[in-house]
């Protein structure tokens, strides 16, 4: 599957959470789902998204590791911490801007999705990907992804903070980039969020 | 190196998060290691050299009086400690004027060594080594080295032990 490429689409997703059952099946992992699913706005609307990691081309989870426990293989693939490396400290689950690095207590080790790499190495598809039933998740080559209404975005601006990353996230077609800017979000005290 | 890498902060290259860096040895590095790695192989040589030499250096022993002349007969034995009660070592009269001393501790594995008559040899029964009762050195078995020479002195009728001739 040489030049397939991820894609998440948050506007397919039905949040029927059949990505979670699957990535639970996972020998690596049984019983611990690496997908960071979540409602947009559970005040306003019932949109879910499903968040794979995103892969990012300088992963912020591998720079602020003060224990280099986090690679990035040559394919691209951001992996899970180093079990002997790893010493459960969080940084990278405080740091990712898409919330993906999961601390798994037990184990005193940070894993996280790794584009289920046990079968995109051999060329299989990840789990999730293969289950979603409105392709919300999808491993598509880019001429399929092209055909979508959507355009497929690899740039996402979090303040000042610029990330490129290897999967895609489909957006509307008049916007080249996923910007935000995290002062917005941020919950100060009393005030409401009416908007 | 484009001027991107150039401009990034050491620890970002010293601490990649590409695992093909981490595996990945520069040419100048791996000479380091050479380099390195010989240096402290010739000062643990020249260490060890020094520590030979200076252990060469004859240090004094105590003259210590082991026997009386005519005490064993030829071809008898005495045993003794020299030079402190821990070194045992043997007599053996191997003819009427003539008493060769050694330290009883066999240099291959320092079970106690012992003369044996029949073969006028000095014998270590646990893998049968066996040493010259003349000189100490081995004669069969796996001892690497001769046996320690005690020097014998004559002084009037006592017979006096004045150091140890190491192999």
């Amino acid at each position: 599957m040489y030049g397939y490429g991820f894609y998440i689409d948050p506007s397919r997703c039905i949040g029927c959470r059949s990505c979670i059952q699957a990535c639970e099946e996972c020998e690596t992992h049984r019983g611990k789902s690496m997908i960071n699913f979540d409602f947009l706005d559970r005040s306003q609307s019932i949109n879910t998204v499903a968040m794979v990691c995103m892969h990012c081309d300088e992963p912020t989870c591998a720079e602020v590791c003060p224990a280099d426990a986090i690679k990035k293989g040559e394919d691209g693939v951001v992996h899970s911490s180093l079990k002997p490396r790893c010493i459960a400290c969080n940084n990278c689950v405080l740091a990712c801007p898409f919330g993906i690095p999961k601390m798994m207590l037990d184990e005193q080790q940070m894993m996280k999705c790794d584009m289920c790499y046990d079968r995109t190495s051999i060329g299989k598809r990840p789990m999730c990907a293969t289950v979603c039933p409105s392709q919300a998740l999808a491993y598509i080559p880019p001429e399929e992804a092209a055909k979508r209404p959507m355009r497929p975005t690899r740039v996402f601006g979090f303040g000042n903070q610029i990330i490129t990353t290897k999967v895609a996230m489909m957006i509307p077609g008049q916007f080249d980039s996923v910007s935000i800017d995290v002062a917005d979000y941020l919950w100060e005290g009393n005030e409401r969020h009416d908007s | 190196m484009t001027p991107e890498e150039a401009s990034r902060p050491l620890w970002q290259d010293e601490f990649s998060v590409h695992s093909a860096d981490e595996r990945y040895v520069t040419r100048r590095q791996f000479t380091k290691f050479l380099v390195l790695t010989s240096l402290a192989m010739f000062v643990g040589q020249v260490w060890i050299l020094v520590k030979s030499w200076f252990a060469r250096q004859p240090e004094a022993l105590p003259h210590q009086v082991v026997a009386r002349k005519g005490e064993i007969e030829v071809g008898e034995v005495k045993l003794f400690t020299y030079p402190t009660a821990q070194d045992h070592c043997i007599m053996v009269r191997t003819a009427p004027d003539v008493y060769v001393a050694y330290s009883q501790k066999c240099t291959h594995l320092s079970c106690a060594v012992y003369y044996s008559k029949e073969s006028n040899r000095l014998l270590c029964p646990c893998h049968n080594g066996f040493f010259s009762v003349d000189d100490g050195s081995v004669l069969a078995g796996p001892p690497p080295r001769s046996l320690p020479k005690v020097l014998i002195a004559v002084r009037g009728d006592e017979l006096v032990a004045t150091g140890i001739r190491e192999a």
